[in-house]
């Protein structure tokens, strides 16, 4: 609807006329939404907006919805009701349109989830192929330039099972850049990892930020928060209790349950 | 081993036929069970309806009530086929309800988060399917389908009864002829176990080759 055309770069260094357009720009756009699993209201009227560009950190305790909303975002989860827009395109219901949204949104899933039987490369370059149309000369290009930017190179050849945690979760960043999406979602992409590798995921998170990327990101990492969200959204309860600047947020939440959140993972 | 010696030519033109019977019907089966699979993972409610009603009828009677059925109840219906091309059929169709049910026994063991991963890409059922899943699928089913073709090889002897004159029915021939039934009959079954025998040569080398890196 409001085409890219509008986003130079110059525009995103006047805060107050970029927040004007934030609200027009949403990249994801979601209203009303509610989903259930049988008699368990899990999403309670989100309404969610992200500007392009924008990095937003959704925290909460286990339960509170944030991978359903994240699952609903890309349709891997039908909603109950309400409107989700990305790019100001409503989410098809089924078929290839779908298929083709999925294409826009790209998801890091906690536990990698990379293709066991493919190497690297192979795990890469299959959807560029198989859903754009690429050719193979122009999927591996992609793919070793992707494998170079998260760091890993020198891996391409290797079967998933044969690289480190951080390593894989760095491939599967890779996998869904490989798709040149609008929007990244990340659930949880650090809690399968061990302590030492969770900074290498975090870096290249950072780095694509810092590079415009339009990403939700589900995570208890709050200095990801601090370096990088433009926002962080607090769900509790299927619900978003708090919306909040990252330091603002951190330093003195608004809402008792966020307080109450935040002392428990603090202490922990 | 004289009687075996004396008749060689039936017991071979036998052995062919049943060869051919195994093979035929084994192809068959297995594209039949990748159709019957496919539609009982499908999203779509009505496909798994019909893929499950399948599996249980076909598994639910005996092999001999349908070929016999096949033999003497589709020329009524106008359907004319020959004996050994209507065995085939019944046979295949028969092994691809076990097919479908081991290749989904497969399907079930990859990990949901391989489907996803390949849906959150873009990427469609089908396509998910056949480049994520099946193959992985695959590499955990080789032994129960090996094991199919064993049965299913087993199994070919059943169509002596409707009237195809393959191993054990030219055995049986040549046993009226000679009675001798001890030597003919454990000739036959020794042809059958190294068919056996081949194929779980085969399905070893194979699962080898293919055994995943996890
Ligand atoms: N497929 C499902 N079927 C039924 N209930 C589900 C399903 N998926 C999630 N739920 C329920 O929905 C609620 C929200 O789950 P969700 O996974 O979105 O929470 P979360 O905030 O991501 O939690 P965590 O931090 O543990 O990952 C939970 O109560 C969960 O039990
Ligand atoms: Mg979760």
């Amino acid at each position: 609807m409001y085409g890219n055309t509008l986003t130079y770069a110059g525009i995103i260094h006047y805060g107050p006329l970029y927040l004007r357009f934030r609200k027009k720009m949403a990249m994801i756009r979601v209203q009303g939404l509610n989903k259930w699993f049988g008699d368990h209201h899990v999403l309670r009227d989100i309404d969610l907006h992200v500007a392009q560009g924008e990095v937003v950190v959704v925290i909460g305790p286990s339960g509170s919805g944030k991978s359903t909303l994240c699952r609903c975002l890309n349709r891997l989860e039908s909603a109950g009701s309400g409107e989700i827009l990305i790019d100001g395109v409503p989410a098809p219901v089924e078929g290839r349109d779908l298929a083709r949204l999925r294409a826009d949104v790209g998801m890091v899933f906690q536990s990698f989830n990379l293709f066991q039987h493919k190497t690297v490369l192979d795990n890469i370059m299959l959807a560029p192929m198989k859903v754009r149309g690429a050719s193979r000369a122009e999927a591996e290009k992609t793919a070793r330039d992707l494998l170079a930017r998260v760091g890993i190179a020198e891996q391409a050849g290797k079967m998933p099972a044969q690289l480190s945690g951080g390593q894989q979760q760095r491939a599967a960043i890779a996998r869904a850049l490989a798709m040149r999406p609008k929007v990244m979602l990340f659930d949880e992409p650090t809690s399968a990892l061990d302590p030492e590798m969770v900074g290498e995921v975090l870096d290249v998170m950072v780095q694509l930020a810092a590079d415009g990327m339009t990403m939700v990101v589900v995570t208890h990492e709050m200095g990801f928060a601090r370096r990088a969200a433009d926002r962080v959204v607090f769900m509790d309860d299927g619900q978003i209790v708090e919306t909040a600047e990252p330091n603002a947020f951190f330093e003195s939440p608004t809402t008792d349950r966020a307080r109450n959140f935040l002392a428990k993972v603090l202490t922990h | 081993m004289s009687p075996l010696l004396d008749h060689l030519p039936e017991f071979w033109q036998g052995l062919i036929v049943t060869l051919q019977l195994t093979a035929a019907s084994f192809a068959g089966a297995a594209v039949m069970g990748l159709v019957i699979a496919a539609m009982r993972v499908s999203p779509v409610p009505v496909l798994r309806g019909i893929g499950t009603a399948y599996v249980e009828t076909l598994q639910n009677l005996p092999l001999l009530v349908l070929l016999v059925l096949a033999v003497f109840g589709l020329p009524e219906i106008g359907l004319q086929a020959g004996l050994q091309a209507t065995a085939t059929i019944v046979i295949a169709l028969y092994e691809g309800a076990y097919i479908a049910e081991a290749l989904r026994s497969g399907v079930n063991a990859v990990s949901s988060g391989q489907g996803e991963a390949a849906r959150a890409l873009g990427l469609n059922f089908s396509q998910s399917l056949r480049h994520v899943v099946l193959p992985q699928a695959l590499r955990t089913v080789i032994q129960p389908i090996g094991n199919i073709f064993i049965a299913l090889t087993m199994n070919t002897s059943l169509a002596a009864a409707v009237g195809v004159v393959e191993l054990t029915a030219a055995a049986n021939r040549v046993n009226l002829l000679e009675a001798q039934p001890i030597p003919i009959f454990v000739g036959a079954g020794l042809a059958y176990a190294l068919i056996a025998a081949c194929a779980g040569f085969v399905t070893g080398r194979l699962e080898r080759r293919l055994a995943v890196v996890r």
